[in-house]
């Protein structure tokens, strides 16, 4: 029993069944703006989650970008279009749409079976600096330095994109 | 420790979520939630297996996974304002002009 339950354990249950839950609300409630709550805490928990994996870094920008940013252009957008009750999500759904849910559960269960066979390598033991702003940066400046500027010439793009796209007249 | 798999599973679930969401939902900014769901997902397997091969280079990649989901949510926002403007509505079964109707 306590080899199955260690502390650690334990926490990564405290996060991971809120986050299902709320990842679940995601998909089940019709109102976009409860929708968009869920996801908010569903990203939290999250946060939680990597920082288990030891992401710190990773772990803070999932808050500051997703929980922030992200989901805060998803509030804006909602309250802007002010959709009213009749623009709720309707009910009945066509026969195409559930045979797709069939097809991911049965996809999800085939993924479930693979990965439990899956054997890799032990768990590797990591230096303390392991996922901190230091070494992650290390990691992008040294060997991936060309997708992080890519990455910033996307951002460039996307926000152009997005005022091009949004703007009614140029 | 908590074994890799029970996050590759957790995965798994949260990334099942997020394309039932895209297959049943009709609310286009419902359905982008469901895509960041997904996108997180493969972040969190990226993070895993990291931490399985103690390798940084997964935190790297889910660095520049958030920024394509960032990018991606600007523009596909920007796309439901411009169709909402010319049609009054977000849902995706209306917009079928360029759908084969034979």
């Amino acid at each position: 029993m306590n080899e199955l339950l260690t502390a650690e354990r334990i926490t990564f249950l405290v996060f991971a069944i809120p986050l299902v839950f709320t990842a679940g609300l995601v998909v089940v409630t019709k109102n976009p703006m409860h929708a968009a709550m869920a996801l908010v805490a569903a990203f939290f928990f999250m946060a939680g989650i990597y920082v288990l994996l030891s992401a710190h870094l990773v772990a803070f920008l999932q808050i500051l970008v997703y929980a922030g940013a992200v989901m805060v252009l998803f509030l804006f957008v909602i309250m802007l279009l002010s959709l009213g009750n009749e623009h709720l999500e309707r009910e009945h759904y066509k026969g195409m749409q559930l045979l797709g849910v069939v097809g991911v559960v049965g996809m999800t269960i085939v993924l479930a079976m693979a990965i439990r066979d899956s054997v890799g390598p032990d768990v590797a033991t990591v230096a303390p600096d392991f996922g901190t702003v230091k070494a992650v940066g290390r990691a992008l400046f040294k060997d991936y330095l060309l997708p992080f500027e890519a990455t910033s010439l996307l951002l460039l793009v996307a926000i152009v994109g997005a005022v091009v796209v949004a703007k009614e007249k140029i | 420790m908590v074994p890799i798999l029970w996050y590759l599973l957790l995965a798994a679930l949260l990334f099942a979520f997020g394309l039932v969401g895209v297959l049943i939902k009709r609310n286009a900014l419902i359905v982008m939630m469901c895509v960041e769901l997904m996108l997180n997902a493969a972040n969190l397997t990226f993070l895993a297996f990291a931490r399985q091969f103690g390798s940084n280079g997964g935190h790297a990649i889910a660095f520049f996974i958030i920024a394509v989901a960032a990018a991606e949510a600007a523009v596909g926002l920007a796309i439901i304002i411009a169709i909402y403007r010319t049609r009054g509505s977000v849902n995706m079964d209306e917009v079928r002009e360029l759908r084969d109707e034979a």
